[in-house]
């Protein structure tokens, strides 16, 4: 039952699409074929799909993890690019030694900034009570400008003929690949890790008991003395540390230097595909590689059908409304006689 | 003569760039005093603006173009009212996705509309405005829609404290079940007060591309339809307060334009951040008194309201 | 000369209305002559409500008549019922906390006059009825008895002939119930007729002329309160014989669990109440009652006593001894504090969790956690003994919070907390708005605990209740507490006086005690 309102959402995201292609004046079979069949029919594809999932569920795990305690971490993408940001830092001072703790000290230093870049909202909603929908948001997009300053000032490579991106990253800072030949690296792994990681974090320890009870109920939370803002951090800082990491092996796993734009949107995808994936780790792993689909097709549709990159965007956000009223058409029918029942129960 | 040019020419630059953040503003603020949470002002703003610019170019006509520009915010804004008022599906993850569809959207329908030339509001009503002197020049620069907005916080103020309507607006966002109950239509109410908030978001962000910039470019909106959702919670729901906001945010957006200007040497990056740090500031000082922004703000807001009978 | 009878003013017949599997109505019918006090009687989940709110337009019947002053008619909504003439007070106030008196009174009547000339008409109906209300002040300075007059005053501007009272007392202190029956009989005395829902047995038979007894939806009797026993009307209303709560072992002096020394609190929220001097003991094996009318301190009080605020300074809250009043709830329990708290679904238990879960939510420190892994099996085993020790009516461990019926929950929630064998317990209004059989079981809970050595501190606005369990009663009232008093030493008239704000000066605690010792 908890899965048909994704699957319904993705097959009436499929009727949107083909109606939207037709709207355009393009052939919407082709444009179907490229979006959804052709990255999946080659090993290259298929890579390549693991490699965008990457950081879309690490992102979204996090995500995730904070919207069932009803703390929203919208500004992933932020964090995403301050661990970029530090990750590089240390990749570019300390790296080029051919020492074998520089990848390791450069992914800590990613979780780090991550970490460090959602500590801002935390204290601010703890300490101040300021919403971190709205800060994390905001951070977000301080982090890109801050990222546009380094590449385009004092992190700018003098060698580069004056483009704005760093130096390149030594090897010894740079992540192994999986699949030799292709762009897979390592960072998939923890992305993967971090599914049964997060699953057992949520039902199966006291933590996770304590972060759902903020969550769905804060005055039963309050009641078995669970603290709010105790949750709040360690939701943030989760979810930070995860984006971070993203953002860093993003970095350190691919180009191997900063630009002015390193991620096409992954942070607020991940919102998406986080609840695509009923804010459950499990689901989040097969939602972010429907997501990551949807950004190789859209890459495809910009090739070979010069469609703008666009079309992406607009089918996740068609995605997301598809979901939630998925959502409530199968659960009011679920729902609607209990509902009745309790009201004629507390009835006078 | 020189010496009153600047600060005039401040003062217009000021107004410019608040009109967009004081007509999001009170759209979300008359959304919101009816319980309602709409986090997607920035996707109505960008679909505003790329519809505004789409229907200008293609009329000729900018007054269709704002037109244009309201109808599909509006037409946004209803997306959302059948999914969290009659659906009653999660209004923060709705407004997220309005906002994540907006983007998505006005970049694809706008696309072939990138970099086209505009001559903008204020070009349109005053042809000879280049050649004007540049003191009459600031005042042409005024146009219509700054005056509109200039008016809108009286009109807002009247509305929602002085009249019949406006005071079964604040009943419907203080409890909706007590509204319900003395035989109020809250979902009609709340409708209406949505539709209100996508029109002015719609209109916002043709301001932008029809006589702010004007021009329409992917994402050209850049958080002011965020910042216009923080000005809110900074008056603390009240109109007042809302136009002050705005004022000062329209000064804090300019800031990087003078420094240029007076060619002080911030990079520029480090000036665009301005706004953005600016709004978690102000969260940040209104939001310390907990209890003040718990007594101001509509006590139903982002709650689904479902007619238990 | 004679004029035929007049017809009812107000007459059902045959209402039926049914909620999916339930039926909240079957067959309902009766009638209310001009100027008649009537009164409607039943227990929690009699369909008192529903019928009210069919009467009222806020529910269509399914099947059924409705006719007014013998004419057939079918109230469309609230507006409707208001053109006809009926006006509703309701139990839990429609009113808008942050508009004033007055917005709040235009809002209900739909009129199209000023603030100002509504002003005047407001206070010419507050005068004459003896109401006193002030139009420009805002609802939420008001206190409740306040709130209930602006109610009647929104009601009577529209000159009613049927006004509808759903409990209106059970927010009232004694002395301002009979101020209120005051007005009723000189509104019935005036032709308007009076509906008045109650499960008070005393006040209907004081107040009103006829009564109907409504049961599990139907109507199961009518009778003139007048006359018939307050016996014969529960009986009928219950269904047999009052069942009775006994206690289980006499008193004993036990050793003090609970101090509250001189505890003065703000209030953290905008409509909140201060707590100003709060002092009390509470002795192992014993159960004292805390009386008053919700709103005067009861939330904030158990909030700072269960740690879900914190007090100003350590020592003025000290559980077995152990200064308690900056330790959080998590903390305080593992001192042997436990609660059960008002509300029940979202703060006593999480409606989307299943019961094996909600019985964790305050027993994780009982051994069912371990190096911070849930021991599922331990929980499951936790939450089946309390279903089955209390005889929770539940689908097992997995059913969910929200699937339960209020009486089913609350006695999930008793069996929790006292499972956990505290030393004091906290109840607040532990058996509010659950059926006689949970509520007679609750109680029962309460008294077997006090006698196995537990202090239990039980808030309530049931009177009876405390009367029949407690060993002290004191009073709350505008977040004062009254010294308390041997429950056989004191009355119903003296503890409403208290309810009122006739207050005593506060009592150190030393000198407190002395007081206990000697009563």
């Amino acid at each position: 039952m908890v899965w048909l309102s994704p699957v319904l959402a993705a097959l009436l995201s499929v009727i949107g699409v083909t109606l939207l292609f037709a709207a355009l004046g393009r052939d919407p079979v082709e444009a179907l074929a490229t979006l959804f069949v052709t990255p999946l029919a080659s090993i290259d594809g298929l890579t390549e799909l693991g490699l965008k999932a990457t950081p879309l569920l690490l992102c979204a795990i996090g995500i995730a993890i904070g919207v069932r305690a009803d703390v929203w971490n919208i500004g992933a993408e932020g964090q995403f690019t301050l661990g970029a940001i530090v990750g590089s830092a240390v990749a570019l001072g300390w790296g080029g030694g051919g020492h074998w703790w520089v990848i390791l000290a450069t992914l800590f230093a990613g979780i780090a900034g991550g970490m460090a870049w959602a500590a801002v909202p935390a204290l601010l909603r703890t300490r101040f009570n300021a919403h971190e929908i709205l800060t994390t948001l905001m951070l977000s997009y301080v982090a890109i400008q801050l990222l546009g300053y380094l590449v385009h000032g004092p992190w700018k490579d003098p060698e580069g003929y004056s483009f704005p991106q760093t130096r390149q990253f030594a090897p010894d800072a740079m992540l192994p690949l999986l699949l030799e030949g292709t762009r897979l690296h390592i960072g998939a792994l923890f992305a993967l890790a971090a599914v049964p990681l997060g699953s057992v974090l949520l039902g199966r320890t006291l933590v996770g008991f304590r972060i759902r009870t903020v969550g769905a109920a804060p005055a039963a939370a309050r009641y078995a003395g669970f603290s709010r803002n105790a949750t709040v951090w360690v939701c943030l800082l989760l979810s930070g540390g995860l984006a971070g990491l993203a953002g860093i092996c993003e970095i350190a796993g691919g180009n191997g230097q900063l630009t002015p734009l390193i991620s096409p949107g992954y942070g607020f995808a991940a919102i998406i595909v986080a609840f695509l994936g009923r804010l459950n780790p499990v689901g989040i792993l097969f939602a972010s590689l429907l997501m990551a689909l949807l950004y190789l097709g859209g890459e495809g549709l910009q090739v070979s059908m010069q469609m703008p990159i666009a079309v992406t965007g607009t089918v996740q956000g068609m995605l997301l409304f598809f979901l939630l009223a998925a959502d409530v058409l199968i659960n009011y029918r679920v729902r609607l006689l209990p509902a009745r029942r309790a009201g004629v129960v507390t009835d006078g | 003569m020189a010496d009153v040019q600047l600060p005039v020419a401040i003062v217009v630059a000021t107004l410019r760039a608040a009109t967009p953040l004081t007509l999001a503003g009170f759209g979300e603020l008359v959304t919101e005093r009816a319980g309602v949470l709409n986090l997607g002002v920035e996707g109505m703003m960008l679909v505003g603006a790329a519809f505004g610019f789409m229907a200008t170019v293609a009329s000729g006509s900018l007054l269709i173009g704002f037109l244009a520009a309201m109808i599909a915010g509006a037409a946004l804004a209803l997306v959302f009212g059948v999914l969290t008022l009659s659906l009653m599906a999660n209004q923060v993850a709705t407004g997220l996705a309005l906002t994540i569809f907006g983007i998505g959207f006005s970049a694809l329908v706008g696309v072939k509309f990138v970099g086209m030339p505009l001559g903008g509001l204020a070009t349109a009503l005053w042809p000879h405005l280049a050649a004007a002197p540049p003191l009459l020049q600031q005042f042409m620069l005024l146009d219509p829609v700054v005056w509109l907005a200039l008016l809108l916080p009286f009109a807002v103020h009247r509305f929602i404290y002085r009249t019949r309507a406006g005071l079964v607006l604040r009943a419907v966002g203080e409890s909706h079940d007590v509204a319900h109950a003395l035989g109020y239509s809250v979902l009609r109410i709340r409708y209406l007060a949505v539709l209100f908030g996508g029109a002015m978001s719609g209109l916002a962000g043709a301001y932008l591309s029809l006589a702010y910039t004007p021009m329409w470019t992917e994402n050209m909106v850049a958080g002011r339809g965020w910042i216009a959702l923080a000005l809110v919670v900074f008056s603390t729901w009240k109109p007042a307060w809302l136009a002050l906001g705005a004022l000062l945010f329209g000064l804090v957006t300019i800031a990087q334009f003078q420094a240029e200007a007076l060619g002080v040497a911030i990079p520029p990056n480090l000036l665009a951040m301005l706004p953005y740090l600016a709004t978690v500031g102000v969260l940040v000082l209104i939001s310390r008194d907990a209890t003040r922004l718990k007594l101001n703000a509509p006590a139903a807001l982002g709650r689904p309201f479902h007619a238990t009978a | 000369m004679d004029a035929p009878a007049p017809p009812p003013r107000l007459a059902l017949a045959g209402i039926t209305k049914s909620y999916a599997a339930v039926v909240a109505n079957r067959d309902v019918s009766l009638a209310i002559g001009p100027g008649e006090i009537h009164a409607l009687l039943g227990e929690n989940g009699a369909g008192k409500s529903t019928l009210v709110k069919i009467i009222y337009g806020v529910v269509q019947p399914d099947t059924g008549a409705i006719a007014w002053e013998g004419k057939s008619v079918a109230i469309s909504g609230p507006n409707a019922a208001r053109a006809l003439g009926i006006g509703m007070v309701f139990q839990h106030f429609s009113l808008f906390e942050s508009l004033t008196v007055a917005e709040n009174i235009a809002l209900g009547l739909g009129a199209r006059e000023s603030i100002g000339e509504l002003t005047a008409r407001i206070e010419e109906v507050a005068r004459r009825y003896g109401l006193a209300v002030t139009p420009s002040r805002h609802v939420h300075h008001l206190s409740v008895g306040e709130r209930q007059r602006v109610e009647i005053v929104r009601c009577l501007l529209q000159s009613p002939r049927l006004l509808i009272m759903d409990e209106p007392t059970s927010v009232l202190t004694p002395q301002e119930a009979a101020g209120l029956f005051d007005v009723l009989r000189k509104l019935a005395r005036e032709g308007c007729s009076i509906l008045y829902i109650s499960h008070k047995l005393e006040e209907i038979r004081a107040l009103c002329e006829r009564a109907t007894v409504l049961r599990g939806g139907r109507v199961v009797g009518e009778c003139d309160p007048r006359r018939a026993s307050e016996q014969e009307m529960a009986e009928m209303m219950i269904g047999g014989a009052l069942p009775v709560a006994h206690r289980p072992a006499p008193l004993h002096e036990g050793r003090i669990c609970l101090i509250v020394d001189r505890l003065s609190l703000p209030a953290d929220e905008p409509f909140g109440t201060s707590l100003a001097e709060i002092s009390l003991t509470l002795r192992d094996g014993e159960i004292l009652g805390i009386a008053g009318v919700a709103g005067n301190g009861q939330k904030e009080l158990l909030a700072v006593l269960a740690g879900e605020r914190l007090a100003p300074d350590a020592a003025s809250v000290r559980v077995a001894d152990v200064p308690a009043g900056r330790l959080g709830p998590a903390a305080r329990r593992r001192l042997g504090l436990a609660f059960i708290p008002e509300e029940r679904l979202g703060r006593g238990a999480v409606a989307e969790f299943p019961l094996s879960e909600n019985a964790l939510l305050t027993a994780y420190q009982h051994g069912l956690v371990r190096a911070g892994m849930i021991r599922f099996a331990a929980v499951e085993a936790y939450a089946r003994d309390i279903i089955a020790r209390f005889r929770v009516v539940a689908a097992g461990t997995g059913a969910s919070g929200s699937s339960l019926s209020g009486g089913n929950m609350q006695k999930f929630i008793v069996g929790r907390e006292v499972g956990t064998k505290p030393r004091v317990l906290l109840a607040a209004h532990p058996t509010w708005g659950v059926d006689i059989g949970a509520a007679l079981a609750i109680r029962q809970a309460l008294m077997d605990l006090a006698a196995s050595g537990s202090g239990v501190l039980l808030v309530s606005e049931d009177l009876a209740e405390i009367f029949e369990i407690a060993d002290y009663i004191a009073v709350l009232s505008g977040g004062r507490l009254s010294p308390p008093r041997r429950t056989g030493e004191t009355t119903v008239e003296e503890v409403g006086l208290l309810m009122g704000g006739r207050m005593a000066p506060a009592v150190p605690v030393a000198a407190l005690h002395g007081a206990v010792d000697a009563a």
